[in-house]
């Protein structure tokens, strides 16, 4: 397949697809690390997390109504008073939900799981009374829009370059929150023992509403940023959870650092083959290969050593 | 249980049980339901094979499944190549560029019939492909995941994923599959009409019949010394590995066995729709079918036939009248089913009606028949 293309024409495709297979790790890597805190550090497996996504798009699409109709001449930061927004929705939106049904359900983490893809149904169906069935998009300021030219084949868009930044940047604070903040140790000290937790003074009920309602809060993020990208539409949300449950599975459930490896495999890897397969044979063959992979080594690549 | 002089009682309750089923299926509706309502009857019993098949891995066996599409798919794609193939023989298919394969495949300027569709044509082969190819699937996934002690949580990611896979797959490859739109245009089985309203009420009776046998199949695997060291396995799976079971093929066979169930279901949905399409296959139809069982009660056999019949029952409905609440309630259902009554309508029998039921009968056997009510309920209700 590579035989039609001279060396340096495949060059410009590994780079240009490298690039779009960037922008699909930007976005996985944002949902996951919210999923990666919810499933991998409680347990918990939330089906509803790429409408808790969906939310923050939505918001995004509200924020930058505002700003065109109110405040046209402050269009240009629209984006940044958007992603706060959707971090404070879906994160409100996951508080009440962890606080009305998921912590009776802590025991029980199969049954979460139907209980969160119910909420999904409704979370859908609402957006789709709310908003309407068709996609919704944003305008782009000014300044987002365009590209760079690194060479006469390779074009950078800058939307994908800024969204690329904001996930590093995101990735980095939730590192920060989780190993190097006394709260981050609390989240920790109950995921491993939480009796222990309990005993030593840590008001666990406490840790798991707030580490619920972050790791919503940051889909809300990914969401504002999905929408530099693509359209929002009531059903988004879903075509990406079981790839986002695949990436978070695969980097080892524990593990921030695996999940931002897998993401960025797995995205590559598609991205890469993308090109020169049809696009659902690309998906095929990756999903194919990392469940493969799984079946090998269930724990995933970077397993922490839990005792259990 | 089979020990106790009380348990005997409540063998004969069960059998009851069945034979109202029985009664049901077998009588009431053919009687009360015009054909048109009768056929769609019939396709959700295709369903509740799926459902008695999530009981025995889920319920019982604590294996959660969210792939069950794909085998009731995989069983309705190859007796739907089946049909399809019969409906495309070279007179039928003249106008074709190529004569004498499906349609869709000429459309998509395939010029050979691909292997794998070769030995469809022989009708006994597809009756063993219904029921071998989920369970060699089955057994795969199975082997590789179990032998390793994959479960809960993770086995459902997987299976989920292969649910999206599939879908994919047969989306993707139009030539060889027929796409999105699936295998349409299933006329005959044998030379037989299948689409005339006499044929749906015979494959109606054919699929309660075999729905009723593999209820009692699978009683019999529950009933058996294997059922209980399923559930033994489900609540402390460690304790039964080290009394010296070899947990994972137990694990193996119970998701084999359910996989051929729903094989067989879909095999059965194909002959009565008249056509099979991956929109039976993905994520969305495979969480649906857990939520069948999980409705009717995940730990009873019959309780997962009337939950796969009330769901459907009332998904239809909503979607005729309310069609933009139809998620709603579905969504709605979901929760409180996991949080207001995880041991669905089977379980608020047990709890609600059978007191009454007693209290009805009056002081008949009293002493002997609560006892093991109690012993049951107990059972039944840890997770």
């Amino acid at each position: 397949m590579f035989a039609d293309y001279s060396m340096p024409e495949l060059m410009s495709i590994f780079a240009m697809q490298g690039f779009a297979g960037l922008s699909l790790f930007s976005i996985f890597v944002l949902m996951a690390l919210g999923l990666a805190i919810i499933f991998g550090q409680m347990g918990v497996i939330n089906m509803a997390h790429g409408e808790f996504m969906i939310l923050g798009a939505y918001t995004t699409y509200l924020t930058a109504g505002l700003f065109e109709n109110v405040m046209p001449g402050l269009y240009g930061i629209y984006f940044f008073v958007a992603m706060f927004l959707a971090f404070i929705a879906s994160a409100l939106l996951g508080m009440l939900v962890e606080w009305l049904m998921i912590r009776h359900l802590y025991h029980r983490p199969l049954d979460t799981l139907l209980a969160t893809w119910g909420l999904s149904l409704i979370l859908q169906q609402a957006y789709r009374s709310i908003f309407g069935a068709r996609e919704v998009g944003v305008s782009l300021p000014d300044w987002m829009m365009g590209s760079i030219a690194v060479t006469d084949l390779v074009e950078i868009p800058i939307n994908g370059l800024i969204v690329m930044v904001l996930t590093l940047v995101i990735a980095t604070l939730v590192y920060l929150l989780m190993f190097r903040s006394g709260w981050g140790r609390q989240v920790r000290a109950v995921v491993q023992n939480r009796p222990m937790a309990e005993a030593v003074g840590i008001d666990t009920g406490k840790v798991d509403r707030i580490t619920f309602a972050l790791g919503c809060g940051i889909a809300g993020v990914a969401g504002a940023a999905f929408t530099m990208i693509g359209s929002t539409g009531p059903t988004s949300g879903q075509l990406y959870i079981v790839d986002t449950f695949l990436v978070v599975v695969f980097g080892g459930a524990q593990s921030l650092l695996g999940t931002i490896a897998s993401a960025f495999t797995i995205s590559q890897a598609q991205s890469t083959m993308e090109f020169f397969l049809s696009g659902s044979m690309a998906k095929v063959l990756t999903l194919l290969v990392v469940v493969g992979i799984l079946m090998l080594r269930p724990q995933g690549l970077f397993a922490l050593k839990v005792r259990r | 249980m089979k020990t106790t002089p009380s348990a005997s009682s409540l063998m004969s309750r069960e059998n009851l049980y069945f034979l109202v089923l029985a009664a049901l299926l077998l009588l009431v509706f053919p009687v009360l339901l015009d054909a048109f309502r009768l056929n769609l009857v019939g396709k959700y019993l295709t369903y509740a094979f799926v459902a008695v098949g999530l009981v025995l891995c889920w319920g019982k066996g604590g294996i959660l499944s969210l792939g069950q599409g794909v085998f009731f798919g995989l069983g309705g794609y190859c007796m739907a190549m089946f049909l399809k193939l019969e409906a495309s023989s070279p007179e039928a298919t003249a106008s074709q560029s190529t004569p004498g394969i499906p349609d869709f495949m000429d459309w998509n300027q395939v010029t050979e019939l691909p292997w794998f569709w070769q030995p469809f044509h022989s009708f006994s082969f597809t009756l063993i492909a219904v029921v071998m190819v989920p369970v060699i699937l089955a057994f795969i996934i199975g082997v590789a995941m179990f032998k390793r002690r994959v479960g809960g949580v993770y086995f459902a990611i997987i299976t989920q994923a292969i649910a999206a896979i599939l879908t994919i797959l047969i989306i993707g490859q139009q030539g060889f599959t027929g796409g999105a739109n699936g295998i349409t245009d299933l006329r005959t089985l044998m030379g037989w009409d299948i689409r005339s309203n006499e044929a749906k009420t015979v494959l109606y009776f054919v699929t309660s019949g075999l729905l009723l046998a593999c209820v009692l199949l699978a009683r019999h695997v529950l009933g058996s010394k294997l059922g209980r060291i399923l559930v033994a396995m489900r609540d402390q799976e460690d304790r039964v590995r080290f009394s010296g079971y070899d947990v994972a093929s137990f694990k193996v066979f119970v998701f084999c066995l359910a996989a051929a169930l729903s094989g067989i279901g879909g095999a059965l949905f194909t002959l009565q729709v008249g056509f099979m399409s991956p929109s039976f296959v993905g994520i969305v139809p495979s969480i649906e079918m857990v939520i069948f069982c999980a409705v009717g009660g995940r730990h009873s056999l019959l309780g997962a036939v009337y939950g796969a019949l009330l769901v459907n029952a009332a998904k239809t409905g909503f979607s005729e009248s309310f069609p933009e609440l139809w998620l709603y309630a579905m969504g709605a259902l979901f929760i409180a089913v996991v949080l207001a009554f995880p041991n669905g309508i089977a379980g608020l029998y047990q709890r609600y009606l059978m007191p009454l039921e007693k209290k009805m009968l009056g002081g008949l056997g009293k002493a002997a028949n609560t006892r093991p009510t109690a012993a049951a309920r107990r059972m039944e209700e840890t997770p």
